[in-house]
């Protein structure tokens, strides 16, 4: 932990009171910024902010031949890097376990909501399908990077556009578009993360507030229905306060949801 | 309604056979089993001891570090021996689960390795190696507040059940399988959850519940075999 005790003390003794160092309420989400094709070169992309915290999403597609139990389907991958550059924590070398844990968190999210029509992505079953890999690289870290990265890859996949697939070549021309949208259910995936701080239960947390929070819940809605959820770190909740955190999740995705579906 | 129907013929709230040994390996400060029904999962424990590399110290407590890991033939198709993403989760997932009950502050510096693995799987593998893991613990004699106990809660299209077995997993009737593994601790507060699928917040409420009313059976099993190695000494 690199927050001080003093810091860490003071935060708890804020968030007691209902208050936070940056004037939020517990339940306050930062600004949120999102911008769409920030890549020319990748099919579809995004560059979400949450205050200083910010994140790159690109979307890339190739056409490879299916697993053996989903013959008729596309593939999806997820991937998270941490880079070095955004944070003076982070060294060259092997990724942090939050990385993995992100990447597979943010999959869980997308895949068991079938927000991808991967169905759809089919192009000779059994032979041919295409893969749909989601790249999410961390620019800054200011805290909560799981929640940037999960609207950061829902908008991505709004954004991606199929390129043109040369059947008798076998190759993508990744310099032509296809025109076609990636199929999409309409009920869009929002994975929202509560942290529990002293006794206090947060959206959005600072880097600071991250380092201190005890456990965390991240759960992901699409219309209103949970689709995937893991609670991470070590601090037991009561079941009581388990239900505290859903409530709190399922009204603040609600706003994230809003927002989101206002971009165009 | 008519009564619903499991693949096994199990009632809803209904957990498979549970086995549970302590002692499986003799090399180990402290080693259990447990298996739900054909899921088979051993633990061992050993330490408190040095922590390497050294880098990995903590000067200020004890360190637990949980590995998870599948043998290649426990599963139809073979898995590739070695880490995956997936068994690299698991075993975070399972320390966090058993890190609120486990007492090991004063051994700064040190480390509490527990191994876990999957010798034949059904579903639900994650759980027994948790059950595994928290009498192996015992067994090694760590201080601890309490066992936990854990266990997989699933949907099955809207039918909450209880410990799911493979072909429950793969349900592919109405709104297809939701799975919920829980960890409780023996103060009735969770530890760990995880889910994958479609259910409502409100049922995922009730699947808590659910989990709640099988902890004493398992806690019963996890005793049970803990109690026979003081006889037996």
């Amino acid at each position: 932990m690199i927050t001080s005790d003093l810091t860490a003390e003071r935060i708890r003794e804020y968030l007691s009171q209902g208050k936070r160092f940056d004037g939020r309420k517990p339940d306050e989400f930062r600004e949120l910024i999102i911008e769409t094709g920030v890549s020319k070169n990748a099919e579809g992309s995004a560059r979400v902010k949450i205050g200083k915290t910010e994140v790159l999403v690109g979307i890339k597609m190739d056409v490879a031949t299916p697993y053996a139990d989903s013959a008729g389907e596309g593939n999806l991958m997820v991937t998270a890097e941490f880079l070095p550059l955004s944070s003076p924590r982070l060294d060259l070398g092997p990724q942090p376990f939050e990385s993995l844990e992100l990447a597979r968190v943010i999959d869980r999210g997308i895949r068991e909501s079938h927000f991808i029509e991967l169905d759809k992505l089919c192009i000779k079953e059994g032979e041919k399908v295409w893969n749909v890999m989601i790249d999410i690289y961390t620019i800054n870290d200011d805290g909560n990077l799981m929640d940037a990265a999960g609207i950061g890859a829902v908008v991505a996949l709004r954004n991606a556009k199929i390129p043109k697939y040369d059947e008798e070549k076998g190759k993508v021309d990744y310099h032509e578009s296809s025109g076609k949208k990636v199929p999409l259910r309409k009920e869009i995936p929002i994975s929202i993360t509560v942290h529990k701080v002293g006794d206090s239960l947060i959206v959005d947390p600072t880097k600071e507030e991250e380092d201190i929070s005890e456990t965390r819940v991240t759960m992901c809605l699409a219309d209103g229905t949970v689709h995937s959820l893991q609670k991470g770190n070590a601090k037991e909740l009561s079941i009581e306060e388990f239900n505290k955190v859903i409530d709190l999740i399922e009204k603040t995705e609600k706003d994230i949801l809003n927002k989101i579906e206002s971009l165009k | 309604m008519t009564e619903f129907k499991r693949p096994d013929g199990r009632k809803v709230n209904e957990l498979r056979k549970i086995t549970a040994k302590v002692g499986v390996v003799p090399n180990a400060d402290g080693s259990a089993m447990f298996a739900f029904g054909d899921t088979v999962a051993i633990a061992a424990v050993y330490g408190p001891k040095k922590m390497h590399p050294q880098h990995s110290q903590n000067p200020e407590k004890g360190t637990l570090r949980c590995t998870y890991n599948m043998l290649s033939f426990s599963v139809n198709e073979r898995i590739r021996p070695g880490p995956s993403r997936r068994s690299q989760e698991i075993s975070k997932i399972t320390e966090w689960a058993l890190q609120p009950v486990v007492m090991i502050d004063e051994y700064a510096s040190q480390v509490v390795d527990v191994h876990i693995n999957i010798l034949q799987a059904n579903a639900s593998t994650r759980c027994a190696g948790i059950n595994a893991a928290a009498m192996a613990l015992a067994h090694a004699g760590i201080p601890m507040k309490s066992l936990v106990q854990s266990v997989s809660i699933g949907k099955l299209d809207k039918q909450l059940v209880t410990d799911l077995i493979k072909a429950e997993e793969d349900w592919e009737e109405g709104e297809g399988p939701t799975d919920i593994p829980i960890t409780l601790t023996g103060d009735g507060k969770i530890s760990h959850i995880q889910l994958d699928g479609k259910i409502s917040p409100k049922q995922l409420k009730e699947a808590i519940q659910l989990a709640k009313e099988s902890q004493k059976q398992i806690y019963d099993e996890q005793v049970k075999a803990l109690k026979k190695v003081g006889e037996e000494q």
